[in-house]
């Protein structure tokens, strides 16, 4: 029978099955120190013991300071925080990298850049953005703290069998026009909702032909389509961003593994339960307006019009939306004053994503009025980024160069915005109150982010790459 | 009928309450519990700070705001929140179902629900009910006419009943079971330890 990639990768992890669910085996296990205090108290209240302290990995990066290396620097509670994910990892044999160790990172920046995240795995972390590690042909999904406790327990989940959703992209990517903005235009046409109880693998000339870095891109947001999880087959430029890497496997067993991963694809006739597909010439460079990341549009459409949408529980959503937001139907976005730009995340914070805004960057200055941030996903890709000398770009276009972390995407260190601040941000959630109370988050790639930065306002980055 | 939560053990059974209709669609977790409040490292404390940026107007909560459900006279002691589709989106934070089973909430009725949020409210014994949007606006109707309307929440009947009506609600089995009998899912797999060791055994070392 024809399967699917997400088919054989579930197939190929079932321990047992429960009448219409399986037991799955979690091979790679990421936690950070938001989601797993409680479940590591479980564990200590049960009398129990983590299972496979090899497969599991820890970092720090929610409730840190994007300033400060010391992990008070955000104030006691996220102090107490922090020192018990150290505690909790040191108790029971769990590899982490603390705040200043050269490994840490944002949990999906770290995990890839490592080479802990392999084709054909099952990976899971408490955290919605797990989708990101799809890009590398694994089966990877977001889990509750429950969950972290029963694959600590356990290395294993119940998990139901998800439908399967196509999305196929197809054709040259116009200039100008990056992975977010992909991954942003396949939300709005499904909706926020649309994909879920789905897995999606995502598939098309257009997504072959996106790097490694850009395919975490688009796999990172599939949580915002409601989808449990991303899957992009794995093809040569996997492999080749593996090699080598920490924990890729060498010599004979990287032979054995890439055969084995040269099998992970879906069969030609494969079966999905709903077929998406896109050109990517109808594509533009893409801001949110609204209050959830469906609420899309091109740079250069006006603000949509609450009574133009069909559906009623729709319209009515944009009429919160634009309330929330100061916006009026009609508006340009190139009329809407930004006061704060956000570069960075584990959506937007990788070494592709640091070039791409300092090309923007290099061309002028940040608006007086503007204050503008980027945050890098990772030691390494902070690294390396000064290496390229792109923070200086960063810094004399009036830029703040930043220690890495999560940072501004949810604000639970002291990078927050104030009630009415309006921020284009590279992040992955534009929800009421993200990034502070009262303030109005637009979610844009780093070049428009950048480009936002230097104009004040929203700006065509295409005015800035030119055509040639 | 029972006036509370029929003890069935430490499971859920049969729940009668009155609700706190929320009438908005795509409710995420950061509205539900937003970040400031995710560094505790305990289970419990959050119900006082559920729906924090709609239900206070000031950020030390000190101000209700009057206009918020939550908020209202005829809704205190709600136990039932009812809500529209893709209830729980956003961040898999395990923070929301604890907000809202601290708050006193036992029981949440929405058109559809996010899915990692949906299994976090199973594994904390919240019992989420998926009705179509027809039923959901029978429901808030019925609230808006008699606010102190009572709703009974039968799990092993699947059936929600208030006023003369009836609507029956699908869940799946293995959840319904473990709903009522309040089973320790880990306690339940480690039973399985002698098939997740032959697993284990079967993997080529460069797997990992």
């Amino acid at each position: 029978m024809s399967t699917t990639l997400y088919d054989k990768i579930f197939q190929a992890h079932i321990v047992d099955e429960i009448g219409d669910d399986a037991l799955l085996y979690i091979d790679r296990h990421l936690i950070h120190e938001v989601t797993s205090p409680q479940a590591f108290d479980g564990l200590v209240q049960k009398g129990r013991k983590v299972r496979r302290p090899d497969l599991t990995f820890a970092t720090m990066d929610h409730s840190i300071s994007t300033r400060s290396l010391a992990i008070d620097a955000c104030g006691p509670a996220n102090k107490l925080q922090l020192q018990t994910l150290a505690d909790n990892c040191a108790a029971n044999g769990i590899e982490l990298f603390p705040v200043g160790h050269q490994k840490q990172g944002i949990v999906h920046v770290m995990g890839p850049e490592l080479g802990l995240i392999k084709p054909g795995m099952t990976v899971v972390c408490g955290d919605s953005h797990t989708a990101t590690h799809g890009a590398f042909g694994a089966l990877a999904f977001g889990i509750g703290t429950s969950q972290v406790e029963h694959v600590f327990a356990t290395q294993t989940l119940k998990q139901s069998k998800a439908k399967c959703m196509k999305v196929e992209v197809t054709g040259p990517r116009p200039l100008g026009v990056t992975a977010k903005d992909i991954i942003l235009a396949i939300i709005g046409k499904i909706g926020h909702a649309g994909a879920t109880g789905c897995v999606i693998e995502y598939c098309g000339d257009t997504i072959e032909g996106l790097s490694m870095e850009e395919r975490m891109t688009v796999c990172n947001m599939s949580i915002e389509a409601g989808a449990k999880a991303g899957l992009i087959a794995p093809d040569q430029k996997t492999f080749d961003y593996l090699e080598g890497r920490e924990y890729a496997p060498k010599g004979a067993d990287w032979d054995a593994a890439v055969a084995y991963w040269k099998t992970l694809k879906s069969d030609a006739d494969a079966n999905f339960d709903i077929v998406v597909e896109l050109a990517a010439k109808d594509i533009a460079p893409q801001v949110t307006w609204g209050t959830n990341p469906g609420q899309v549009i091109g740079v250069n459409q006006p603000i949509p019009a609450p009574e133009n949408f069909s559906d009623p529980i729709d319209r009515d959503s944009a009429v919160k939306a634009l309330k929330y937001m100061d916006l009026k139907a009609g508006q340009k976005l190139s009329d809407l004053t930004v006061n704060h730009v956000f570069i960075g995340s584990c959506t937007n914070g990788r070494i592709e994503d640091m070039r791409a805004a300092a090309e923007i960057a290099k061309q002028g200055k940040v608006a007086n009025h503007v204050t503008a941030i980027v945050v890098p996903g990772s030691v390494a890709v902070k690294a390396q980024a000064e290496a390229e000398q792109l923070d200086k770009v960063f810094l004399e276009a009036g830029f703040e160069w930043r220690l890495p972390g999560c940072s501004m995407c949810l604000g639970m260190n002291d990078d927050i915005l104030g009630q009415g601040d309006r921020c284009a941000s590279t992040s992955n959630r534009n929800f009421e109150g993200r990034q502070g109370r009262g303030a109005r988050t637009h979610l844009v790639s780093p070049a428009m982010a950048a480009a936002a930065a230097l104009a004040g306002h929203f700006a065509d980055t295409r005015d800035f790459v030119g055509n040639d | 009928m029972s006036n509370q939560t029929t003890p069935a053990t430490t499971g859920i059974s049969v729940h009668t309450g009155h609700v706190a209709p929320l009438n908005q669609a795509n409710v995420d977790t950061d509205q539900i519990i937003p970040k400031q409040f995710l560094t505790s490292v305990t289970k419990s404390g959050y119900g006082k700070h559920l729906f924090h940026d709609w239900r206070y107007l000031d950020l030390h909560e000190q101000e209700p705001n009057p206009d918020f459900v939550l908020n209202k006279p005829e809704h205190q002691g709600a136990s039932i929140l009812l809500t529209r589709e893709n209830f729980g989106c956003g961040s898999s934070r395990e923070h929301a179902p604890w907000s809202l089973d601290d708050y006193g909430f036992k029981v949440v009725i929405a058109t559809s629900f996010a899915d990692i949020f949906y299994g976090n409210c199973i594994n904390n014994s919240l019992l989420p009910v998926k009705l179509e949007s027809s039923e959901i606006d029978t429901l808030f109707e019925a609230v808006a006419q008699d606010p102190a309307c009572q709703v009974i929440v039968d799990l092993p009947q699947q059936e929600v009943r208030f006023n003369d009506q009836v609507i029956a609600f699908d869940i799946a089995p293995h959840h319904k079971n473990n709903l009522i009998k309040g089973l320790d899912a880990i306690g339940q797999t480690l039973e399985l330890d002698s098939q997740i060791t032959a697993f284990e055994e079967k993997q080529p070392a460069w797997k990992y």
